[in-house]
């Protein structure tokens, strides 16, 4: 179904200028000089500049919108370039917010930007999505996703276009308009916390968020127009490498909760406790030694102390195989999901020192074990990354 | 009939992204699924045996739950099913090794913050 959005009663005028970069648009039928000025008439909010904001905001931009708001309050990572192609070499260190509002700006100098370097939360998302026509979901992460929902369509149902990848596969849809599903029509519930990987654990394919993103600006381009059939009520699946695209139909739920008949949710909630999610307790000391969550956290400096020593120390590695092929420190592999299946092959005598990338996957690990009768297990803190950091160098970091 | 098992069910899955099994009814699949692959079973379904609200399944391309008789919908042969997670593209806070089923009454997740690199 084609929606279009209200437009103010005048259109702005095109310059010159303006109609000779879009004259490819012009010449469209479905556009033309109406559908252009809708363009610049429109206002989108870009939640992310990431990996799928880097192409979203691109081709918005390209295509003429008026006003594109950007909120974003990470700082450019080297890792985030093998996907976040908005970013560059020079920009690692800056603000993403500062970094893609310059190449955007550099792309259409016609373009309105509006930086929100926050993140976005219960307390500020009505007050910036106000401003904006169409909201286009860029995030990472269960908590933002529910809020950038349940605020669009508390704003009045504003369209949200969405987009969501993992690995090698990705979904997408326009939720929150008035006559159709929201995202918790689909997903009532978050999964909980650990379940789904994030890309730093789990990877992703760079070129994804690449294809999604485009995807996701095209349902915004085309809400603006009011041509052709938005994903409204329709989640397209994409497998990249089988190269699939499949459809399911959505149908708005009666009774959800926000969008429903009879919402209960009337305001912004807090969506970390919606989503299982509980602040990091304090880390405490005992005896000197950090202590997280009842694991004693050993620094890699100490490990390489007491293995210097030749201590009776058992280090165990939780990562994956092929993360094992990029670096290691000879430990024993036992990745974390085969753990339960294995703890067998562990001593719960032995003092054992558990590592992973970062430090995370190894706390979890390190928690499993001692609430399975191993009395004596360490956190190595930092991962393998702080001991390239302190201890070797020469280790490639990923 | 064939079901249509997502990414990050797939380490429970053998890694298989399609799983044959043989059933009249959508329940009977989603049942010899599980009894195929049991460690399913608990990111399916909670402990009181419903399933759980952030996995839908799909018969062809409807939701069951929108289908008259949900999951005792007869099936065939050229019939599949998909299992389609929420997936946010995400951060991914600290948890257990299990699904909690009492996550919502001051479950245990532990988290560093969505916004943290792991």
């Amino acid at each position: 179904m084609a929606t279009t959005l209200e437009q103010p009663g005048t259109l702005p005028a095109l310059n010159n200028n303006e109609i000779a970069r879009y004259s490819r648009h012009l010449i469209l039928p479905e556009v033309g000089m109406e559908g252009q000025q809708k363009l610049k008439a429109a206002k989108v909010l870009c939640v992310g500049t990431g990996g799928l904001g880097s192409p979203l905001s691109y081709y918005l931009a390209a295509a003429g919108i008026g006003t594109l708001g950007l909120v974003d309050f990470d700082v450019v990572d080297e890792s985030n370039l093998q996907r976040q192609i908005i970013h560059s070499t020079a920009d690692v260190g800056r603000p993403k917010i500062d970094s893609a509002a310059d190449k955007l700006k550099a792309l259409n100098p016609y373009l309105n930007i509006v930086k929100h370097e926050t993140m976005l939360t219960s307390e500020n998302a009505l007050d910036i999505i106000k401003d904006y026509d169409i909201v286009a979901d860029g995030t990472d992460n269960f908590p933002t996703r529910y809020l950038v929902n349940d605020a669009c369509v508390l704003s009045g149902n504003k369209p949200n276009s969405y987009a969501s990848i993992f690995r090698f596969e990705g979904q997408a849809s326009v939720f929150a308009t008035e006559d159709g599903p929201c995202y918790r029509c689909l997903y009532p519930e978050p999964p909980p916390p650990g379940l789904v990987p994030s890309c730093a654990e789990g990877g992703v394919l760079g070129i994804l968020p690449g294809l999604l993103g485009v995807i996701q600006a095209t349902e915004v381009i085309k809400l603006i127009l009011g041509k052709g059939d938005s994903l409204i009520g329709r989640l397209l699946l994409v497998d990249a490498l089988g190269m699939r695209f499949r459809e399911l139909k959505l149908r708005k739920n009666p009774d959800c909760p926000v969008c429903g008949k009879n919402p209960t949710v009337k305001k912004l909630i807090d969506y970390q406790q919606f989503c299982g999610i509980t602040p990091e307790p304090k880390a405490e000391e005992v005896n000197g030694t950090p202590v997280q969550n009842g694991i004693p956290q050993m620094t890699p400096v100490q490990l390489k102390n007491r293995l210097d020593n030749n201590d009776n120390l058992f280090v165990l590695d939780v990562r994956e195989r092929h993360e094992y092929q990029i670096a290691n420190l000879g430990a024993k592999l036992i990745p974390l999901g085969d753990l339960p299946a294995r703890v067998g092959e562990l001593e719960k005598e032995r003092e054992i020192v558990i590592h992973c990338r970062s430090g995370a996957r190894s706390q979890r690990a390190a928690e499993f074990l001692a609430q399975n009768g191993f009395a004596k297990v360490w956190n190595l803190a930092g991962g393998i990354l702080k001991w390239s950091d302190d201890i070797d160098p020469k280790l490639p970091k990923y | 009939m064939k079901i249509h098992i997502p990414s990050p069910l797939r380490v429970y899955s053998n890694k298989q992204d399609t799983v044959s099994v043989s059933a009249t009814t959508v329940g009977e699949a989603l049942s010899a699924l599980t009894t195929k692959h049991p460690e399913l079973k608990k990111h399916l379904y909670s402990d009181e045996g419903k399933l759980r609200s952030f996995v839908n399944v799909y018969l062809n391309d409807e939701d069951i739950r929108y289908l008259p008789e949900k999951d005792a919908t007869r099936v065939g042969e050229q019939d599949a099913l998909s299992i389609i997670p929420s997936i946010a593209g995400g951060c991914s806070p600290h948890g257990g090794l299990a699904v909690r089923s009492a996550r919502r009454a001051g479950g245990t997740g532990r988290t560093g913050g969505c916004a943290s690199r792991l």
